[in-house]
């Protein structure tokens, strides 16, 4: 199942690297949101700093949701996908690989846009293990569902509009609970013994094997 | 084998009860107009689809609930490429070898038999013609030298070289006792090349019907052949 893992990955990657879709859109895209978020919010260094944590998250989500929509749109294809399930790959290792582009994608994205909240909003970092610990989990957590609900959305004739529909109330508790990390990570030197750390711990890992158990079911049926 | 199976896509019955059977080293064509049915069986077959009504055992192993035990056994050369457009042909071959952990044949070899050169190779997907990416499929599907070969519309997009190719892999495959099941519009060329086939009209199975071309050289070509083992394993 790691190897098949391994390998879906890594064939992702390499589709990304070909395609730079995370390069010539998705940053350009947090960067729009970051500054639009700016221009909207206004000027003033401590309200961009307070809300500095939920916008990361939020414009973080939203990018997250391309990456899993790019994700499941190089499987529809050709109908790549049948070829993945002719060549008898292991379910939970397909699953497994997707989540780790996508993680992959999303971390990068997340590097790019905390340099835009330090350098932009001004955002503090006082427990630089807290934030990147949780930034972890959480995006564990979005592309564990995400990928699950990206086969799923991916069957459908409405898969782009329905995969935010599915994604973003699923992972309604994964945005408060890193936005509270983060904004404890900001404020304090609380460090990974944060209680919001813990939820995102248990919400990444349940979500990944839930995941890993159904993705089967998902992509067949 | 498929016995008095129905097949729904939503409330509409696309197979209706069918049977159908393939026998080691035959290859049998399916033929009708658009629509009959003849991808939804091979799909069916594939494990993609199950039935509504009936049963389909592959190997004696149900389509449906052991369809990846199945797939070991499968190739499938459907309407879709199955290719990924931003990997090179090779890439595409590489990939499925290592995913499948075929390592009997150099693939890169299957696919210059098949006509594909060293720098249609190297081409990204998009940017081959449809029959380019027919032969990088069709490559995929025989790396593994299966026991079935399912082929849907193999000689679509192909040259009259690259259907001769696909008619020769067929009559080889049957002859090293594989099990070669074919739907085609080009009636007359997989006639040619078959031993039996049944025709399709609007979700019925019409058949079998021998292959004019061993309708008088065997007694391989009947409706329960003796002697040839049923790809699903057992003996009618």
């Amino acid at each position: 199942m790691i190897r098949d893992a391994l390998e879906i990955a890594k064939k992702d990657l390499l589709i990304e690297a070909r395609s730079r879709v995370l390069l010539n859109q998705l940053l350009p895209f947090v960067a729009v949101v970051l500054i639009l978020f700016g221009f909207a919010v206004g000027t003033q260094n401590s309200t961009l700093v307070d809300i500095s944590p939920g916008v990361f998250w939020v414009i973080a989500f939203l990018s997250a949701l391309l990456a899993i929509q790019r994700s499941f749109s190089i499987e529809a294809e050709n109908q790549a996908k049948d070829g993945l399930l002719a060549y008898g790959l292991e379910p939970g290792g397909i699953f497994l690989g997707k989540v780790a582009s996508i993680f992959f994608e999303c971390i990068v994205v997340e590097v790019f846009l905390g340099l835009g909240v330090v350098f932009i909003y001004g955002m503090r970092l006082n427990s630089v293990a807290l934030l990147i610990v949780s930034a972890g989990f959480a995006t564990l957590g979005v592309a564990s569902v995400g990928t699950l609900f990206g086969a799923l959305a991916a069957a459908t004739k409405v898969r782009e509009t329905l995969l935010p529909l599915l994604v973003l109330p699923s992972t309604a508790p994964v945005l408060l609970a890193a936005t509270k990390a983060w904004e404890d990570g900001i404020t304090s030197r609380v460090g990974i013994g944060d209680p919001w750390l813990g939820l995102l711990v248990v919400f990444g890992l349940i979500y990944l094997a839930i995941g890993m158990v159904s993705f089967g079911s998902v992509l067949e049926d | 084998m498929v016995r008095d199976a129905v097949v729904m896509l939503g409330h509409y019955p696309v197979l209706i009860s069918v049977d159908f059977d393939a026998f080691e080293g035959e290859v049998v064509y399916l033929y009708g107009p658009n629509g009959s049915g003849k991808t939804t069986l091979l799909r069916l077959i594939a494990g993609y689809l199950s039935v509504a009504k009936g049963e389909a055992k592959v190997f004696g192993l149900d389509a449906k609930a052991d369809r990846r035990a199945i797939r070991q056994y499968v190739g499938y050369l459907g309407h879709h490429a199955h290719l990924y457009d931003d990997l090179t042909a090779e890439e595409n071959i590489r990939f499925a070898q290592r995913v499948t952990r075929t390592t009997e044949d150099d693939p890169l070899s299957i696919a210059k038999d098949l006509g594909l050169s060293q720098k249609t190779m190297n081409l990204k997907v998009h940017k081959l013609s449809a029959g380019q990416r027919k032969r990088v499929s069709m490559a995929i599907a025989t790396m593994r030298r299966p026991q079935l070969l399912l082929l849907d519309e193999p000689h679509a997009a192909l040259d009259e070289q690259g259907k001769d190719l696909v008619d020769d892999l067929m009559r080889r495959y049957a002859a090293s006792g594989r099990t070669v099941i074919v739907a085609s519009h080009e009636v007359e060329r997989v006639k040619a090349a078959s031993d039996r086939g049944y025709l399709c009209d609007r979700g019925i199975l019409i058949g079998p019907e021998i292959a004019p071309s061993r309708a008088n050289t065997t007694t391989k070509a009947t409706v329960q052949p003796s002697g040839a083992s049923q790809v699903d394993g057992h003996s009618d």
